[in-house]
């Protein structure tokens, strides 16, 4: 299995309740809390698994924004486990799911320079490494019913802009998306072949930015009487 | 990258001790300008072993969960940052065992053999520590086998330059340990330009648009989406100004390279002898460890494509 994410860059409204529900379910999950810095001082700052960042795309008029929810991509050639050097970080072999070993990691950093994609945030108060756990400890839960055996951002997206699958299965929901939308991972080049893929926007066609002519008095009346004389 | 203060003392400060060790041991085989007394290899290797030891002490500091470094050892297959440890670990017996056989006036072979040793772990120690950057695909002024090549440069050069003190205060005949370090100094001057002349020229590294992959059209940042700053702000926002870095490479070259190429003259010419030396050592270390602040300074991570950069 290889399991992970596809992220709807056309349909994500950048609304943040992904961040939100994964901080909500990972600040009590297996490598929570999640700690805050300053709450609700002058500086908020704190540890999340799940970022979304925004941007625009091209010029006026055929500019667009785009929202850009961000978590671990759970990359097949993950440097981040490569270079730990506790052996905190690993990556499953039977999901491909990446994870850090809180009872191992020594707080070094240096995972997190190897990830391109910022997916690691140290936790002061801890002096651990962590990051997005793919909800492991709720996809598997045989508790849920099935249909919340997914990753809490997935199940809130309030716009469906997320889907959770398995990319090693050609016919799953995930790779069928994928391969219909031309999906893509992020920074190919450096080849860490993230297994999260981003669906790119669609084009649309251009507002036309011309306004439309306004005729003088002469066709104001003209246009007036046809509406109430029918010919 | 963020300019950690433990880091840089730990890289400048083992990388001066595992140069000394290893060029102590040279200057003891060819008993170089009448060779070392006993007791002078003996405090010359202390010293390096003590600036070793500092350094690695050091490097734990910047640990956020320093109670778990043991298990660094242990990804000694894969992780380079696990291979300086082991190495570094390792090198302490051996430098030991080579220094024993000096107090104790072991046979030839078993001195030359342990120092022999010592000297090559040494060597690849400093390999190791280049490579913690070097490996990193996520920051192309660090992704480059200049860096492990710097990295043994300045160490040798700093190690040389405490060498010669130890020579000029031994009153042993200079000339040889001049020599000696005039040339690994200008080798690593060589090496320190070649590599700000490879950095400076952006090459094809990633961009805002594969970061993105909206690669169609330009990109632009309109909102990080954080109300403060983050871990990834404070651990890779760190920019430095062209110009200051520009400056500062200058520091570089006179008081890592040109200061002390200086006095190595006043040395030969029998000027001030060993003041001159002490000089030379201090303006040696203090251009390395601007070096090294420079290093982590310019350092761009790729994260920062996401953060509004254009390219890194
Ligand atoms: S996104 Fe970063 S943390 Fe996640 S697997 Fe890839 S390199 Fe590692
Ligand atoms: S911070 Fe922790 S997980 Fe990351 S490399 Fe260091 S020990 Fe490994």
């Amino acid at each position: 299995m290889r399991l992970g994410l596809v992220i709807d860059l056309d349909v994500c409204v950048g609304c943040h309740a992904c961040a939100i529900a994964c901080k909500e379910w990972n600040a009590s999950g297996t490598t929570g809390p999640l700690s805050d810095y300053q709450p609700y001082g002058a500086e908020p700052s704190g540890v999340w698994f799940n970022r979304i960042r925004h941007y625009e795309m091209d010029e006026y008029p055929n500019n667009k924004t785009v929202n850009f929810p961000m978590s671990c991509n759970h990359c097949e050639d993950a440097e981040c486990v490569t270079v730990c050097p506790t052996g905190a970080s690993y990556k499953r072999a039977e999901d491909g799911i990446v994870l850090v070993d809180q009872d191992k990691c020594m707080g070094c950093n240096y995972c997190s320079w190897a990830c391109p994609y910022g997916a690691r945030e140290l936790d002061r108060s801890s002096g651990t490494m962590k990051k997005c756990t793919l909800c492991v400890d709720r996809i598997y839960d045989m508790e849920l019913p099935v249909e919340e055996r997914q990753p809490s951002c997935v199940l809130t997206c309030p716009a469906h802009a997320r889907m959770f699958g398995d990319f090693d299965d050609p016919d799953s929901a995930v790779s069928r998306t994928v391969r219909e939308r031309g999906g893509f991972g992020l920074m190919p080049e450096l080849n860490y072949n993230p297994t999260n893929q981003y669906l790119p926007p669609r084009s649309k066609p251009v507002i036309p930015i011309e306004a439309h002519p306004r005729g003088g008095l002469k066709e104001s009346i003209k246009q007036f009487a046809n509406k109430l004389v029918r010919r | 990258m963020h300019p950690a203060f433990s880091v840089i003392f730990f890289t400048v400060a083992s990388g001066a001790g595992f140069g000394l060790f290893s060029l102590l041991f040279i200057a003891d085989v060819f008993k170089l300008g009448g060779g070392f007394e006993r007791e002078q290899l003996i405090i010359g290797g202390l010293m390096a072993m003590a600036l070793v030891v500092f350094g690695l002490l050091s490097s734990t500091f910047h640990l956020a969960n320093p109670k778990n470094a043991w298990r660094a050892f242990s990804r000694f297959r894969t992780s380079w940052l696990s291979r300086e440890g082991v190495f570094a670990v390792l090198f302490m017996p051996l430098a030991l065992v080579y220094l024993a056989s000096i107090w104790f006036d072991a046979p030839l072979w078993l001195r030359e053999t342990s120092g022999f040793l010592t000297a090559v772990l040494a060597w690849i120690t400093v390999f190791s520590t280049g490579m913690i950057y070097a490996c990193l695909k996520t920051i192309r002024q660090w992704n480059t086998p200049l860096v492990p090549a710097n990295y043994l440069a300045l160490g040798y050069a700093s190690g040389s330059l405490l060498l010669l003190l130890g020579a000029v205060v031994s009153g042993l005949d200079t000339t040889p340990y001049i020599a000696m370090s005039a040339l690994i100094l200008s080798i690593a001057a060589v090496l320190k330009a070649i590599y700000y002349f490879w950095i400076s020229s952006p090459g094809l590294g990633p961009t805002i648009n594969t970061a993105t992959g909206l690669t169609r059209a330009k990109v632009k940042l309109l909102d990080t989406g954080h109300t403060h700053g983050t871990f990834l702000t404070q651990e890779f926002g760190f920019q430095i100004a062209r110009q200051k870095a520009g400056l500062l490479k200058i520091v570089v070259f006179v008081l890592g390279f040109a200061l002390p190429g200086l006095m190595l003259v006043w040395v030969f010419n029998q000027q001030g002898g060993q003041v001159a030396a002490i000089v030379a050592v201090i303006t040696g270390i203090v251009g390395a460890a601007v070096e090294r602040w420079l290093f982590f300074a310019e350092a761009r991570h790729v994260v920062n494509l996401y953060h509004g950069a254009q390219r890194c």
